[in-house]
């Protein structure tokens, strides 16, 4: 128990010191994981709206696939995405492996498949309040799944939510394509890893207890705005 | 909608003015994680940047796969601790001429309990014998790095299979050493570490070091650029900038004077 | 584009016939009423003239719509309306937009109707947040402000109250008399008799008889319409 004291003092000395280092460590926690959630949501919310309303062979497949990617492990993803972005890849050109930028698109690729299931689900009970009303107003599918991303939009936020959360927690895949170098892709997990590497046990919990304070704010914030939103627009 | 899309427009812009600028005077040095834990390259790596400008970013990994992530061209230089290994990277043509830096020693760590009976002996071979005789808990890195490499090479000059205490008294944790240290420490086992990670390793438990001194405990450290010839893009100038520094006099004094309390890490010994 | 023409229509889910071959002429002017028991096939109906369903047999013919798309030139309004989660204003336009308008025409357009369904002071709030009421009205404006030839209402007071009945009772009236062809189904037959102008029966998938409002409650053709008639009046 001493060793969770020790964590949060050492968590409190973090905050209160506001050390440059954790500052900038935190904000490119937060750049790329959230990066990756803009990118990944532009990707998989309107991926999630056509199969919610589409109907074409195979989709019960990519449902059942969709799902079954949600529980990837981020080190397989990490493991794939160095391939394609190593120098000896196909993308090696690119010249991002161990880049911030290599980072977001490993978490893009770990996220899409949460907020495209996730959100085909939602859509897809929408839909079945909306069907005949949009199309008696002669919506077509695509306008149909437009609309409906916006008028499911605040339970949406708690899916894309779930999928930042899925980003920032995740070590596997940012460590192997970004190389937790210090000051240019160290982020709160990998860092959190290297000093329990380095067995300074109560500084990497004291790092996970920063950790969870962001994303815990996140949620508040988010779980506030989707009460307040709600109340007014029903 | 329309402020929806102000949110989004100004979260973009957010996320891009605290972007990390893009640094390209770098290079990307693939090290062990012997190196980077014990501090070392935090008291090296600016004295160079200092001085020549170029950011030196360091992938740190176990030898075995920092060699593999310099044959894939994902690193400019290697800088490990492996000899026989780099040397077999150097004749396949992925490196250019290895040159040697510095060296520190392994230790043997063990709980002060010290079952196999070995705690002051100054002859590691004699005390795996002996760790093997007794069957005492042995955490190994497992992990192809060099130390697990130095430490298979042991057990082989001690006449012992540890392949055949598996699921006994050997463990591989197939981690760095930091973990393995960390698996030691909460199994009281024996464990084969460098000197500058068990220096720098906080969560040490009942774990001393039991065995040190002996010349087979040698760890010599090489340093070498990737070969531009099979990977274009590897930052010749820049990369072959770091290897000259660090064998250099004052690359030398540099690591000469890291020290943790009054521990001096790493011995440079390059040949002039 | 009226008359409509039902030849020999069809419907079957799942293996089990809904309608069983109905035959009918809607002609422009006078406000039908589809009356019938439970599980006639009334909503069905309608939903097959409205396009919303296809046919699994037979054919629904507009006769009067010459080259344009008969489902441009028709709307529906459902027994719970399906609000879209923005202004009742902008629920409005959704539908206009839709049709092709240009956005001034649009707001210029939602802002007639709303004006006319009395719901002007209303139309910068959320459309969720109305009364139910307030919301059926706000679904009359959104199909009746398309223009239609034609206005299918499946039961569109059955969740309201007297008063809110009567608002729609009489706005149903009034687009009527500007022209636009009614055709509701209800399980009201106060309602029917105030609004009809004639009676199209269904019993069991079938068109029992098609006769005009007064005729119908005092002597009805068929005898399960006779039957009905006593069972639902008290």
């Amino acid at each position: 128990m001493s060793g969770l004291g020790e964590a949060f003092a050492a968590a409190w000395a973090l905050i209160a010191g506001v050390e440059p280092g954790l500052v900038s460590i935190v904000l490119l926690s937060l750049q790329v994981s959230l990066s990756a959630v803009l990118i990944a949501s532009a990707i998989a919310l309107p991926l999630g709206a056509a199969i919610a309303v589409g109907r074409f062979p195979g989709r019960q497949l990519l449902i059942v696939l969709l799902n079954a990617l949600m529980g990837l492990p981020p080190v397989v993803v990490g493991l794939l995405v160095y391939l394609l972005l190593s120098r000896a890849g196909p993308l090696g050109s690119l010249g991002i492996l161990f880049t911030p930028s290599a980072m977001v698109v490993a978490q893009t690729v770990l996220v899409v498949p949460i907020i495209a299931a996730l959100s085909r689900q939602v859509i897809e009970d929408a839909w079945r309040e909306y069907d005949e009303q949009l199309r008696s107003l002669g919506a077509s599918r695509p306008s149909a799944a437009l609309t409906l991303i916006w008028d499911t939009r605040f339970s949406l936020v708690t899916i894309v939510l779930a999928g930042f959360g899925r980003a920032a927690a995740e070590v596997g895949a940012v460590m192997i394509v970004g190389g937790n170098i210090d000051g240019v892709t160290r982020v709160m997990t990998t860092a959190i890893a290297l000093e329990t590497s380095k067995g300074d046990l109560p500084l990497a919990l004291g790092l996970g207890l920063v950790l969870l304070a962001l994303v815990l704010l996140l949620n508040a914030l988010a779980a506030l705005i989707r009460e307040l939103a709600t109340r007014r627009y029903g | 909608m329309n402020r929806f899309r102000r949110l989004l427009l100004s979260l973009v812009l957010v996320l891009s003015v605290t972007g990390v600028q893009a640094q390209q005077n770098f290079i990307t040095v693939a090290s062990t994680t012997s190196t980077e834990q014990s501090g070392l390259f935090r008291h090296l790596l600016p004295v160079f940047e200092k001085k020549t400008g170029i950011q030196v970013r360091v992938v740190a990994l176990g030898t075995g796969q920092a060699l593999d992530m310099a044959r894939r061209g994902d690193a400019d230089v290697v800088f490990v601790h492996d000899p026989a290994a780099e040397e077999k990277f150097v004749a396949e043509g992925f490196g250019l001429r290895r040159r040697e830096v510095m060296y520190n020693d392994f230790v043997l760590v063990g709980p002060k309990s010290d079952p196999a009976k070995v705690l002051g002996s100054r002859d590691i071979v004699d005390a795996c014998k002996k760790i093997a005789a007794a069957g005492a808990p042995f955490a190994s890195r497992g992990d192809k790095s060099g130390t697990h490499a130095a430490e298979l090479r042991l057990w082989k000059t001690a006449g012992v299979d540890p392949q055949g205490g598996k699921g006994s008294w050997y463990r591989e944790t197939g981690s760095g050493m930091g973990p393995t240290l960390n698996t030691a420490s909460a199994m009281n086992a024996y464990a084969f570490t460098d000197r500058g990670t068990w220096l720098s390793f906080r969560n040490r438990g009942d774990l001393v070091i039991v065995v040190e001194g002996d010349q087979r405990l040698f760890n010599q450290y090489g340093v070498m650029l990737v070969n531009p010839a099979k990977h274009p893009h590897v930052k010749r100038e820049q990369g072959q900038a770091f290897v000259d520094w660090v064998v250099s006099p004052e690359g030398q004094a540099t690591i000469a004077s890291y020290k943790i309390g009054a521990d001096q890490l790493f011995f440079p010994n390059a040949k002039r | 584009m009226l008359p409509l023409e039902l030849h020999n229509l069809r419907f079957s889910a799942g293996g089990h016939p809904i309608i069983r071959g109905i035959s009918a002429r809607l002609e422009a002017g006078p406000r039908s009423i589809i009356l019938g028991p439970n599980g006639a096939g009334k909503s069905v109906l309608m939903r097959l003239c409205h396009g919303l369903l296809v046919p699994s047999g037979g054919e629904v013919i507009w006769h009067g719509a010459k080259g344009g798309d008969p489902r441009r030139r028709q709307a529906m309004v459902f027994q719970r309306p399906v609000m879209l989660r923005r202004s009742a204003l902008a629920n409005v336009i959704y539908g206009l937009k839709l049709a092709g308008k240009s956005p001034r025409e649009c707001e210029l357009r939602a802002q007639d109707v709303l004006e006319v369904v009395g719901l002007a002071q209303q139309a910068s709030r959320p459309a969720r947040v109305l009364s139910g009421g307030e919301q059926q009205r706000l679904a009359l404006a959104r199909a009746w402000a398309l223009g239609p030839d034609v206005l299918f209402l499946d039961e569109p007071t059955a969740n309201l109250d007297p008063a809110a009945t009567q608002e729609i009772e009489s706005l149903i009236n009034m687009i009527h008399a500007a022209g636009t062809k009614i055709v509701m189904t209800t399980h009201n037959l106060g309602q029917a008799r105030r609004l009809g102008d004639e009676v199209l029966f269904i019993d069991r998938g079938l068109l029992k008889e098609q006769t005009p409002i007064e005729r119908f409650f005092s002597k009805p053709a068929s005898s399960e319409a006779e039957t009905f008639i006593r069972g639902e009046l008290p």
